[in-house]
C-alpha cells in the first residue's frame, strides 16, 4: 500500500534513482521511457500487484546495466477505466512526455482504444492483460503486440479438459461483456468440436460487478446441467460461489472456470475456495522451476508478498521490453515493431515468443483443479499449458487478422 | 413449478436488501429533498466497518450481531458527521446543489476505504446460527436469504411504527409534506435534519453490513448499489417507504424472473422499469405531487446584459484560445480541444438545467448519440467526416425530440430520473447490439479526413464550431424564446395564463440542448479516435451535471467555467497522483462549501456586491 501513498513522479523511475524528475517535457540524457496506462483506480485488486512485478523487473534490468548502458524508466497513468481517458493520455505520454512505446491496459476496451491510437499514430503498444482476441485477430495491427494468453487460448486450454468429462449438458455463466460472451462462444464452438455428443442448456449472463448471486445460481439450477463453464470472476465470482454452495449448485456436478485458480480471484474466497474446479491460473506457491523461483524469491524480497498473477504479467511486460530494445536496431517506432515481432524471451514461465503472424505471445498458463489446503484455495494436477499450442492454425488466424 | 417458486425467494431476499438502502434514500430526501449520491457509499462503508467488527470480535451470536449492528450506528454517526459539517452549510444553494456536495463524498469514501481496507475483496464469515440451507419443495434454500426475507418486512414495520407513532415522526411526515410550514410552526428544522440523516445513513450501513454473509466486501459496492437505490425510491415515489418497498419488490422479483427468460436483462431491467412507471406515473406508484413551491417564491435572477468586463475577459480569453496554440504542443491541443468540447456539452445542458429549470442525469445519451452517429456513419456508410459531424447533431436531436416528449412532462427529480432512463436505455443498446455497435469494444477508426488530421485543424474546427454553438445557445437564451423557457421556469402557471405552451417550450429546448450535445459527442468522437458506451453512460452525465452545478446554474458563464475547472482539475490531478479522487473529492467539498452559487455565481456576487446589482 506504500506505494499509493507516493505520487507518481516521485516514483515515476521505478529505480528509485530519479530523485527529481524533470518538470520539462525532457527525457534525462540517455533514458528510455515507457508510457504505461492501466486503470489502477477502477481495477485495483489486479492493477496493484501487477505494479509491484513491473516496479521490480525495472529495477531488475536497471541493476543489470540497462539496456546497453541506458537506463530504463516508466511513467504511470491511471485511466480511471475510461478509453477515452486512456486515449487522452496516451497522447499525452506520446507528445507531452516524449516515451518511446506503449504499454499497459487491462480492460478490453481501453486495450483496444490504445492500440488503435499506436496505429493511428505510428507508435509500439505492448498490451500486457487485455484478453480480448480483437486486440490481436479481427482488430489487430502493425503496432499492437499483447503478452497474457487470450480469451480464445485460456477457453481451448480448458475445452481440452472439459472434453475428458463424461457430463453432456452443460449451462455456462459470464459476465455480460465481450470477455464473457466470447468466452462462452469459444468454448461452445471448440467443445461441440471435440464432443459433438454435448448440448448447452443454460445460460446466464449477469452484468460485471452487480450479479444477483441467488437468482442466477437458481436459474443454473433450474436447467439441471451436469457441468458448468464458470467466467465470471473478482466480486461476482465470489458471491457465485458463496450462493452455489449453500444451494448445492456445484454437488455432483464438475465446474470449469476460467482464472479462477490465480491468487487475485482464489484468495479472496479464503477456506470457501471450490474444491475440484477445473481452472486457469497461477499455483505461485508451487512452481519450482528456476526462473520462477528466482521471481518469487526477488518479489518477496522486494514487496514482502507473494506474488499474484498480475505480478508475473507487469514483470514480463517489462521484461519482454527489455529484451525488445536490446535486438531493436534503434529506439524507434519502426525498428521496435520489426524486433518485437518473432521477438522470443525468458519470461517467467518458460521461454516465450511474440509470434510474427498475428503478434500474441505464447505465453501459457497453469491448468489444474482446485484444492484447500491449510484453509485457502490452491491448485492440485496442474500442468503448464504452453500458449503456443492452444492457437488456431495459421491459414485460420490469416483468415481473422485483416491482412495488409 | 418448483423453479419458480424458488426464483420468487431469491427474488424476494434481493428485494429486502434493496429496500433497505433504499428506504434510506427516501426518507432523506422526503425530508431534506438532497439527491444524496453517498449513499452508496454509507453501504459500502456498512459493509465494511461491519467486516472489521465482525472479524475482530469473538465468534459467535453476540459478536456477529453486535458487530453488525455496532457497524450501522457507526455509519449512522458518519451520517451525522457529513450532515453537520458540510451539509447544513449549503441547504440554502440552488436545488441539486447538495449533490455535487455528495458527489464529493464519494470520491473521498472510495479512495479512503481503499487505503484503509486494501485493494482485496473481502469475505465475511457466515451469520451463526444460518449457515446451512433449508429444504423447500425438494431444493436447498440459504437460511440467510429466509431470514433477509424476513428483515424487510420488519424493518417496513418498525419504520412505520416509528413515524406514525411518535412525535418525531409526525414532524417527520410533516415536514415531508410541507418544510416550510413545519419551520414555521416553529419546529427546530436543524435537529430534525440531523436526525434524519442519521436514520437514513444507519438504514444504509444495515444494509450494506447485512450483505456480510452474502456477498463480498469490495470496492465497487457503492456505484454497484446507488442506482439501483435511485430508481427504486423514484419508482415508489419520492418520499414514500411504501412506495419503495413495493418498487423493491417489483425490481427483485422482475430480475430473479426475468433472466430465466432473458439472460441479459439485467443490464436494463431496472431502468425499462422506471421508464414504464414514469410514464405512467408521472409521480411515481405512491408519489404524491410536491406541494408546488409557495406563491410568489423568488423567482431566479433575471439575466441582464453582460458586463462590459466580462465581455473584455471573454474576448481576452478567446484572443488566447486563437493565438496561443499554434505554439502549443499536441497534447495540450487535444485538452484544449477537449475542454472546448466539454463546454459546448455543459452549455447544452445549462440551457434545460438554468434557463430551463429541469435537472437532467443523461445529458450523455445526446452526447453518445452524437458520437456514434458520427461513427456509424463513418464505419458503415464510409461517410466523410463532414457528414459524420452533420449527421450527430440531427441525430442526437431526433432522440431528444422522442426522449424529451416524456421526460418534459415530468418535473423535479422525476423527470431527471426518466432522462437517466433512457440514456442507460441507449447506453445498453450501444453495449449489447454488438454486431452494429462494436457492443463494449466500441468503434475504432474514426479519425479525422485528412485536411482536418493535424491536431491544429482540428483544434481550430472544435474551437469555432463549439464558440459558435455556444454562442447560439446565449442568444438563445436572451431571445424570446428563451425568455419564455425562463417564465415557465419561474411560474408554469402564470406562463400559461398569458399565453405560453409551457410543454412546447420545454420540449422545444430540451431537444435544442440534444442538438448541441450530439454535436460537442460528434466532434468528441473524431477527437479521440474511437467511440465507446462509456460516452453515453452515467458517468459522462454527471460529468456535465458537475460541470454546471460547479460553474454555477443561474450564470451564463457558469458552464463555461465550471466545464474549464473541472475538466483542467481532473486532468491535472489524474497525471500527478494516484490519489486524485481524494483531491477531486476534497477540491470539490471546498468549492461547494466557499462558492455555494457555483464559481460564476461566486463572481457575479462579488461583481454585484462591489458596482450594485446588474
Amino acid at each position: 500500500m506504500t506505494v499509493r501513498l507516493f505520487g507518481r513522479r516521485q516514483m515515476l523511475a521505478g529505480a528509485g534513482t530519479v530523485l527529481a524528475a524533470p518538470a520539462l517535457a525532457q527525457a534525462p540524457a540517455g533514458a528510455i521511457r515507457i508510457g504505461e496506462i492501466n486503470s489502477y483506480t477502477a481495477q485495483p485488486a489486479f492493477l496493484l500487484p501487477y505494479r509491484n512485478g513491473w516496479t521490480l523487473a525495472l529495477e531488475q534490468v536497471n541493476a543489470a546495466g540497462g539496456i546497453n548502458g541506458r537506463r530504463l524508466e516508466t511513467l504511470h497513468r491511471d485511466d480511471g477505466g475510461k478509453p477515452e481517458d486512456a486515449v487522452r493520455l496516451a497522447g499525452e505520454l506520446a507528445n507531452a512526455e516524449k516515451v518511446a512505446l506503449l504499454a499497459g491496459g487491462f480492460l478490453s476496451n481501453i486495450g483496444l482504444a490504445i492500440s488503435d491510437y499506436a496505429n493511428q499514430n505510428r507508435m509500439l503498444y505492448v498490451a500486457s492483460e487485455p484478453l480480448t482476441d480483437a486486440l490481436v485477430w479481427s482488430r489487430g495491427n502493425r503496432y499492437t503486440f499483447r503478452l497474457r494468453a487470450s480469451t480464445y487460448m485460456q477457453s481451448a486450454m480448458l475445452v481440452e479438459q472439459a472434453a475428458k468429462l463424461p457430463a453432456k449438458r452443460w449451462a455456462c455463466v459470464a459476465p455480460n461483456y465481450e470477455y464473457g460472451q466470447s468466452a462462452v462462444r469459444w468454448f461452445k464452438e471448440l467443445l461441440t468440436r471435440h464432443r459433438p455428443d454435448v448440448s448447452f442448456v443454460a445460460e446466464q449472463f449477469p452484468a460485471l460487478g452487480r450479479i444477483d448471486a441467488g437468482a442466477t445460481v437458481q436459474a443454473l439450477a433450474a436447467a439441471n446441467p451436469e457441468a458448468i463453464f464458470n467466467v465470471t470472476f473478482g466480486a461476482d465470482l465470489t458471491n457465485f460461489v458463496r450462493q452455489g454452495l449453500t444451494r448445492g449448485l456445484f454437488e455432483q456436478r464438475r465446474v470449469v472456470s476460467l482464472l479462477t485458480g490465480e491468487p487475485e480471484y482464489l484468495d479472496p474466497l479464503q477456506d470457501e475456495a471450490p474444491e475440484n474446479w477445473i481452472v486457469t491460473g497461477y499455483p505461485w506457491e508451487q512452481v519450482n522451476t528456476p526462473e520462477h523461483a528466482a521471481f518469487r524469491d526477488a518479489y518477496r524480497k522486494r514487496w514482502n508478498d507473494h506474488p499474484r498473477l498480475g505480478s508475473v504479467v507487469g514483470h514480463d511486460t517489462v521484461m519482454a521490453i527489455a529484451a525488445m530494445l536490446r535486438k531493436a536496431t534503434a529506439v524507434e517506432s519502426e525498428a521496435m515493431v520489426d524486433a518485437m515481432a518473432g521477438l522470443r524471451f525468458g519470461s517467467v514461465f518458460g521461454p516465450v515468443e511474440f509470434r510474427a503472424i498475428d503478434h500474441q505471445s505464447t505465453m501459457g498458463a497453469f491448468v489444474g483443479r482446485t484444492v484447500l489446503k491449510n484453509g485457502r484455495g490452491t491448485m492440485a494436477d496442474w500442468h503448464y499449458a504452453d500458449g503456443k499450442d492452444y492457437l488456431p492454425p495459421d491459414e485460420t488466424v490469416r483468415q481473422l487478422r485483416p491482412q495488409s | 413449478m418448483e423453479t419458480l417458486v424458488l426464483q420468487a425467494l431469491s427474488g424476494l431476499a434481493s428485494a429486502s436488501s434493496l429496500f433497505l438502502v433504499a428506504s434510506g434514500l427516501t426518507v432523506i430526501f422526503g425530508v431534506s429533498r438532497i439527491v444524496n449520491f453517498a449513499h452508496g457509499s454509507f453501504y459500502m462503508l456498512g459493509a465494511y466497518l461491519a467486516w472489521s467488527l465482525v472479524t475482530a470480535l469473538p465468534r459467535g451470536h453476540l459478536g456477529f450481531w453486535g458487530g453488525i449492528l455496532a457497524a450501522a450506528l457507526g455509519v449512522g454517526l458518519i451520517g451525522i458527521a457529513i450532515e453537520t459539517l458540510l451539509l447544513r452549510r449549503i441547504y440554502r444553494a440552488p436545488e441539486l446543489f447538495q449533490l455535487l456536495a455528495t458527489f464529493g463524498v464519494v470520491l473521498i469514501v472510495q479512495d479512503l476505504a481503499l487505503l484503509l481496507w486494501g485493494a482485496q475483496d473481502l469475505l465475511g464469515p457466515r451469520a451463526p446460527g444460518l449457515r446451512g440451507g433449508t429444504m423447500i419443495l425438494g431444493l436447498r434454500f440459504p437460511d440467510y436469504e429466509l431470514f433477509l426475507i424476513a428483515v424487510g418486512p420488519v424493518v417496513l414495520l418498525l419504520l412505520h411504527l416509528l413515524f406514525h407513532r411518535t412525535r418525531w415522526g409526525m414532524l417527520v411526515r410533516a415536514a415531508t409534506q410541507d418544510r416550510e410550514m413545519v419551520g414555521a410552526l416553529g419546529v427546530n428544522q436543524r435537529m430534525l435534519f440531523t436526525s434524519v440523516f442519521f436514520l437514513g445513513a444507519c438504514l444504509a450501513g444495515l444494509g450494506g453490513a447485512l450483505q456480510l454473509p452474502r456477498e463480498s466486501v469490495n470496492l465497487g459496492m457503492d456505484l454497484a448499489i446507488i442506482v439501483e437505490a435511485f430508481v427504486v425510491v423514484v419508482v415508489g415515489g419520492l418520499g414514500s417507504l411504501m412506495g419503495a418497498a413495493l418498487a423493491a419488490l417489483l425490481i427483485g422479483e422482475l430480475h430473479a424472473l426475468g433472466i430465466l427468460v432473458l439472460p441479459k436483462i439485467t443490464l436494463v431491467l431496472v431502468f425499462l422499469v422506471m421508464a414504464v412507471v414514469l410514464v405512467m406515473r408521472p409521480h411515481g406508484l405512491l408519489g404524491r405531487a410536491q406541494a408546488p413551491a409557495a406563491a410568489g417564491a423568488a423567482a431566479e435572477p433575471a439575466i441582464g446584459a453582460t458586463p462590459r468586463p466580462l465581455v473584455w475577459l471573454g474576448l481576452a480569453a478567446l484572443l488566447a484560445a486563437l493565438a496561443l496554440p499554434p505554439f502549443a504542443g499536441d497534447y495540450a491541443l487535444s485538452v484544449l480541444t477537449e475542454i472546448a468540447i466539454l463546454i459546448l456539452f455543459a452549455a447544452s445542458l445549462h440551457l434545460i438545467m438554468g434557463p430551463g429549470g429541469m435537472a437532467s442525469f443523461g445529458h450523455a445519451a445526446y452526447f453518445g448519440l452524437g458520437a456514434y452517429s458520427a461513427a456509424l456513419a463513418a464505419k458503415w456508410l464510409l461517410a466523410p467526416m463532414a457528414i459524420g459531424l452533420a449527421l450527430a447533431p440531427v441525430a442526437a436531436g431526433l432522440g431528444g425530440l422522442l426522449f424529451g416528449w416524456f421526460c418534459v412532462r415530468l418535473s423535479g427529480v422525476y423527470a431527471a430520473m426518466l432522462t437517466l432512463a433512457f440514456a442507460q436505455i441507449a447506453w445498453s443498446v450501444a453495449f449489447q447490439w454488438s454486431e452494429v455497435t462494436g457492443g463494449d469494444n466500441g468503434i475504432l477508426g474514426v479519425w479525422p479526413d485528412a485536411w482536418a488530421a493535424p491536431r491544429l485543424v482540428y483544434y481550430y474546427l472544435t474551437l469555432g464550431l463549439c464558440l459558435a454553438a455556444t454562442l447560439l445557445l446565449r442568444r438563445v437564451i436572451r431571445a424570446p424564446f428563451g425568455y419564455a423557457l425562463r417564465a415557465q421556469r419561474d411560474s408554469a402557471l402564470r406562463a400559461e395564463t398569458i399565453g405560453i405552451d409551457a410543454f412546447a417550450i420545454r420540449w422545444r429546448a430540451f431537444a435544442l440542448a440534444a442538438v448541441m450535445a450530439g454535436l460537442a459527442g460528434g466532434l468528441f468522437a473524431y477527437a479521440k479516435g474511437s467511440v465507446f458506451p462509456t460516452y453515453l453512460g452515467i458517468p459522462r452525465s454527471v460529468d456535465a451535471l458537475l460541470m454546471v452545478l460547479l460553474g454555477g446554474v443561474q450564470t451564463l458563464s457558469g458552464p463555461i467555467l465550471g466545464a474549464i475547472a473541472y475538466t483542467g482539475l481532473q486532468e491535472q490531478l489524474m497525471r500527478l497522483t494516484d490519489l486524485w479522487r481524494l483531491m477531486l473529492g476534497t477540491t470539490i467539498l471546498l468549492l461547494v462549501l466557499f462558492f455555494p452559487q457555483g464559481l460564476a455565481g461566486a463572481a457575479r456576487a462579488r461583481w454585484e456586491g462591489r458596482h450594485g446589482g446588474a
